[in-house]
């Protein structure tokens, strides 16, 4: 009961921060930071989009880890992470997916260009629908998560062997992040890093929040199972 | 690794296919019109189909012929439970796996065998590049394709949905495969053996799809008794 108590304590406090991160990231987006000389207030989109990316990529790395996870002790508990990983995955892909056409706009002046990180992040959202298209049609719940389990795996490992393949493709291309990092100003970077933070917290936040719903689920059908035994 | 035992695999499904006739013949007929259709859709008569969108046709009506193939891997064990015999027949799960992959290699390389002198006639093209060359990649791209699709089949095979399910968990896998192979058999029949560039290009993506081969292979084989267990 304490500790129950306690862990409510601490996911209180954590809320706070999520906020309170989250807060100062839109002032840092929004009113701190000096707009780009060229594109002016488009180029604000870009810290969304880096830090969704971010959150969309780590999130399947956290599908993968718990799958094996899932795989090596047959654990429910670590299917319901990586169950809640992919669909908090699939939102901040989606936002990618939305955020970057539109910055690619206003700066190549085209909605849509075969970049190597673009045309991963899209199979990556393909590889994600059917992580949970899997889940859906699976039936039973051990299978569910089996099959799910190495999906995930086989999904995981797809996702760099896509990147290279695109990257060798576009060489003819104009790479437009060029060499390694792009040159940003202190202060945009300074914006970035807070932003990623702020969406890294909000994915545990999510994360948090996804698990219980699917721990709840799980109660909800050892419940009825139960009812069914006592009426047959 | 037992030999004979994936042989027995194969000689089952092959002695399957053979009496019963439903699999292979209607792959090629399927291939078939799939050319046809891509001929309506980029062929002028008169003119010759541009060179770059042959690899393309190539490997999409491959992709496309290869899903019909890998359906009828496991649903059919599916009826009177056939897949479980399968699953307790004292074998290795791994063994299964790669007894089915070697059937499923075996039907798409027939099917690609006689569709490919149709299409060269269909389109007028002729392979400018080493012959070999052209044959490696169609090798190494039907291996992954077969490798990738026997677990994928088996997996989805476990699903309510499995037939509709299959391509939409496959293609996204397949993507780096197809775009490897579309683009080395590209530079094949476009062939320029002297150009160093030429060359350099094409075996970086026979690398790549060396690499996909030997990765999913790995995995697969790991993991293949998580997929038939359930």
């Amino acid at each position: 009961m304490l500790n129950e108590k306690k862990n409510k304590l601490f996911l209180r406090i954590f809320i706070g921060l999520v906020f309170l991160v989250m807060a100062t990231a839109q002032y840092l987006i929004f009113l701190w930071v000096p707009e780009e000389k060229t594109l002016g207030v488009v180029q604000k989109i870009f810290y969304f989009h880096v830090g969704a990316a971010w959150v969309a990529f780590f999130a399947f790395f956290i599908v993968f880890v718990f799958s094996i996870l899932y795989l090596a002790t047959q654990e429910r508990r670590w299917d319901r992470v990586s169950a809640a990983s992919a669909e908090i995955g699939t939102v901040f892909t989606t936002i990618v997916l939305v955020t970057g056409p539109i910055w690619a706009k206003s700066s190549w002046n085209t909605w849509w260009t075969w970049e190597p990180r673009l045309t991963t992040s899209l199979i990556l959202w393909f590889i994600y629908l059917a992580y949970i298209l899997i889940r859906i049609s699976a039936g039973d719940v051990e299978r569910k998560a089996k099959l799910a389990a190495v999906f995930g795996i086989i999904g995981f490992l797809d996702v760099p062997v896509v990147f290279y393949a695109v990257n060798w493709w576009s060489v003819s291309h104009p790479m437009l992040f060029g060499q390694g990092k792009m040159n940003l100003a202190s202060d945009m970077l300074l914006t970035l890093q807070v932003t990623v933070a702020a969406f890294t917290l909000l994915y545990f936040y999510l994360l948090e929040k996804g698990i219980a719903v699917f721990r709840m689920q799980d109660e909800v059908n050892k419940i009825k199972d139960r009812l069914r035994e006592i009426t047959d | 690794m037992n030999l004979k035992k994936v042989y027995w695999i194969i000689w089952k499904d092959i002695m399957l296919e053979i009496r019963a006739k439903e699999t292979i013949g209607t792959m090629l007929i399927f291939t078939f019109l799939v050319l046809v259709i891509f001929a309506f859709s980029f062929l002028q008569p008169g003119n010759r189909v541009s060179s770059e969108i042959i690899p393309g046709i190539i490997w999409v009506t491959i992709a496309f012929t290869g899903m019909l193939g890998l359906n009828r891997s496991f649903l059919p064990e599916k009826n009177n439970d056939c897949i479980l015999g399968l699953a307790l027949a004292p074998v290795e799960k791994s063994m299964i796996y790669f007894g089915k992959v070697a059937v499923n290699f075996i039907f798409l390389a027939g099917v690609e065998l006689l569709s490919f002198p149709l299409m060269a006639v269909f389109f007028n093209f002729r392979i400018q590049g080493p012959l070999l060359y052209f044959i490696l990649v169609l090798l190494l791209g039907t291996v992954g394709f077969s490798g990738t699709g026997v677990f994928l089949a088996a997996l989805s095979a476990n699903t309510r949905t499995s037939e509709i399910l299959l391509p939409v968990v496959l293609f996204p896998i397949w993507i780096p495969l197809i775009l490897g192979a579309v683009k080395a058999s590209g530079l094949v029949l476009a062939g320029r053996l002297s150009d160093p560039l030429w060359v350099q290009s094409f075996w970086s993506w026979v690398r790549l799809l060396a690499v996909y081969d030997v990765i999913f292979f790995a995995v697969s084989f790991m993991l293949f008794d998580y997929v038939l267990e359930v």
